[in-house]
């Protein structure tokens, strides 16, 4: 089973890294949403699925009498689920107002911060152009 | 359980919460920061002072015994870390009273602010991964709300891209920290210290070691993950450039140095082998880039990058003189970052730009100010007797003695050139007569630099000057912290109790 959740998890880290990298900020929120749940299955792989009973332990003994599953992994998901739901509406909210403020979703065109203000030079140099443009 | 370690961290929320229920009205709300950030400020020189005097202290939150609760230390190290802190956050909040608008307040930028400086001070006590990962993102949440407070076009860019990148920074720590766990059992810092000798395949683990070389490198911004810095640092309001340029990055260098020192220690060979190729690119590239720019916050910006390179240096040379210089140079370079930070300000208040090319005339006009941006900027282009003079020379020093010189010889050219871009500005922005966008412009929309606005800074470049001239303490506290660093036993005792 570890196996098989192993594999999943890959899948899903390779698949969120190429939406996050396709240039357009919508992909970049469904990676960053299937990123998350692969990490959070990584920390529960990590923990081992040794046993599917609950870890409670009976009223007469001092340890459980039997292989229960491993709790931590469990608390420490939950907690990253909730902060990574409360990013996740923070970064919805967030690019909604850059997508209204910028006019665009696409990664290539939002150069606000650093604005390139000369065409590029015949000799290509991109960052000379950019350079010359901060100069102003 | 002592509550020492708790207190920088609790007092902030305590605030932030405390302004939050006098959202409308923005003189209580500023008084109550005020307030806030000098009792934080207090606490956070209370916790330095009792670690100088009597060594690390820890608190067990909820008496839950190590490892098993959470815990709170504090070694040199976070001591200092969470004394500039302090400092810094009450330099800013004096600031801010000058620069910070009402619609600003009305966003929220007082709240924002404390949770920022709480997040800060519990990153530097936690002794537990999985806390670590907590305080970043507690950290990072403020910080993605202050960069985009003023809601302009270049912020919500750099704002997009500074979450981008560092969302997907923490998302390589938490796996790291889930890797790490799934190998040891464990998340708590010194218990993972001593679980690690034992475990069987260190190549497996140096794997995770990178992984969390990345993150935090990402976080620190070395080379070559440090392209999100120079987008965003210049966007916000002054004061958060300030708290971010000061604080945030050197939050991921401690970090790291944490966990190279306690943690990853197994293959010093390749995983500091690594880190001090990464500083010395790190100081290059950073400041050939803040000699390519002519906007001030962007110079600073880039300064920063190369200045982490400098601290890295020290972690990854990993001896006690190497060490020492990291957490001086550490020590050195948030105050005076964030003290360049302010003056860029002050500079746009009183000139009406951030480029260059428009300013001039400083020198003529306002010799005070002058005087005040001189202190921070030569000190940290390491002019002798300033403070990064001493930096410097520490790390320089402690890389010939392990015969380090390529890495010598870098950080001495990188010093040459941080001088040439301070030069820069100095020639460009105080030197060069005023006439460049005609002098009656300026001192037509020249506003005056409040007393709000001055003060901090000179109390700032004040203590740089302290720092320079009285080196000595600084350098043996430094050294202190170096001596815990190299000999994790006495972390691990202090934390886990005789074990």
């Amino acid at each position: 089973m570890e196996t098989v959740l192993s594999f999943l998890c890959g899948i899903m880290a390779a698949a969120s890294i190429y939406l996050m990298l396709a240039g357009n900020i919508i992909r970049f929120i469904f990676g960053l949403v299937l990123a998350t749940n692969a990490v959070n299955l990584l920390i529960f792989i990590s923990g081992r699925l040794s046993s599917p009973r609950p870890p409670l332990i009976g009223e007469a003994f001092e340890v459980p009498s039997e292989a229960v599953s491993n709790a931590l992994p469990q608390a420490l998901i939950l907690t990253a689920i909730v902060i990574g739901f409360a990013l996740l509406s923070f970064v919805f909210i967030l690019f909604y107002r850059s997508y209204q403020s910028l006019g665009t979703v696409d990664t290539e065109a939002m150069r606000f911060a650093e604005p390139v203000n000369a065409p590029v030079d015949d000799s290509g140099e991109g960052r000379a152009a950019e350079l010359k443009g901060r100069d102003r | 359980m002592s509550w020492l370690p708790v207190l920088p961290i609790i007092l902030p929320f305590a605030v932030a919460a405390l302004c939050l229920t006098a959202r409308k009205d923005f003189k209580r709300q500023q008084m109550l920061s005020m307030l806030g950030a000098m009792l934080h400020f207090g606490v956070c020189l209370a916790l330095l002072f009792h670690v100088c005097k009597n060594g690390m202290v820890t608190s067990q939150i909820g008496d839950w015994p190590s490892p098993f609760g959470i815990t709170l230390a504090a070694d040199h190290l976070s001591a200092i870390m969470v004394a500039v802190t302090g400092t810094l956050s009450l330099a800013v909040m004096l600031y801010s009273t000058a620069e910070i608008k009402s619609h600003m307040i009305a966003a929220g930028y007082h709240p924002l602010m404390h949770i920022l400086i709480g997040g800060v001070c519990g990153a530097f006590l936690t002794g537990d991964l999985f806390n670590l990962y907590v305080w970043f993102e507690v950290m990072l949440m403020a910080s993605f709300g202050l960069l985009v407070l003023g809601q302009e076009k270049e912020q919500f860019d750099g704002g997009v891209k500074y979450v981008m990148i560092n969302l997907f920074s923490t998302l390589l720590f938490i796996s790291g920290l889930g890797l790490l766990y799934g190998m040891t059992g464990t998340l708590n810092m010194a218990d993972l210290h001593l679980k690690i000798p034992g475990l069987p395949d260190k190549a497996l683990l140096t794997g995770v070691a990178v992984i969390f070389m990345t993150a935090f490198g990402i976080k620190a911004g070395i080379f070559p993950l440090f392209f999100w810095l120079p987008v965003s640092y210049h966007t916000p309001p002054v004061a958060v450039s300030a708290i971010l340029g000061g604080l945030l990055t050197k939050v991921g260098v401690y970090a790291l140095i944490r966990m190279f020192t306690l943690v990853f220690t197994f293959d010093i060979a390749h995983t500091h082998g690594l880190l001090l190729i990464a500083a010395g690119f790190t100081m290059v590239t950073g400041v050939l880039g803040a000699a390519a720019f002519n906007e001030l916050r962007r110079i600073l910006s880039f300064h920063i990058i190369s200045q982490v390179g400098y601290m890295v240096m020290g972690l990854a040379l990993f001896t006690p003189l190497a060490l020492t210089g990291a957490v001086f140079y550490l020590l050195h370079h948030m105050i005076v970052k964030a003290n360049l930070f302010l003056i860029s300000g002050v500079s746009r208040r009183v000139g009406g730009s951030f480029e260059l090319s428009e300013l001039g005339g400083f020198y003529k006009s306002r010799g005070f100010l002058a005087l005040l941006f001189f202190i921070p900027a030569f000190s940290l282009a390491g002019f002798p007797p300033l403070s990064g003079f001493w930096a410097k020379m520490v790390l320089i020093r402690a890389s010939l003695e392990v015969d380090a010189y390529a890495i010598a010889a870098t950080a001495a050219v990188v010093g040459l050139l941080t001088i040439y871009s301070m030069t820069k500005i100095w020639a460009e922005a105080f030197w060069k007569p005023a006439a460049a966008s005609g002098v009656s412009e300026i001192s037509g929309q020249a506003e005056t630099a409040g007393f709000w606005m001055l003060l901090p800074i000179a109390a700032l470049a004040v203590l740089t000057l302290i720092i320079g001239l009285a080196p000595g303490p600084f350098l043996n506290m430094a050294g202190q912290a170096a001596h815990e660093l190299l000999n994790p036993d006495i972390y691990v005792r202090a934390v886990l109790g005789g074990v």
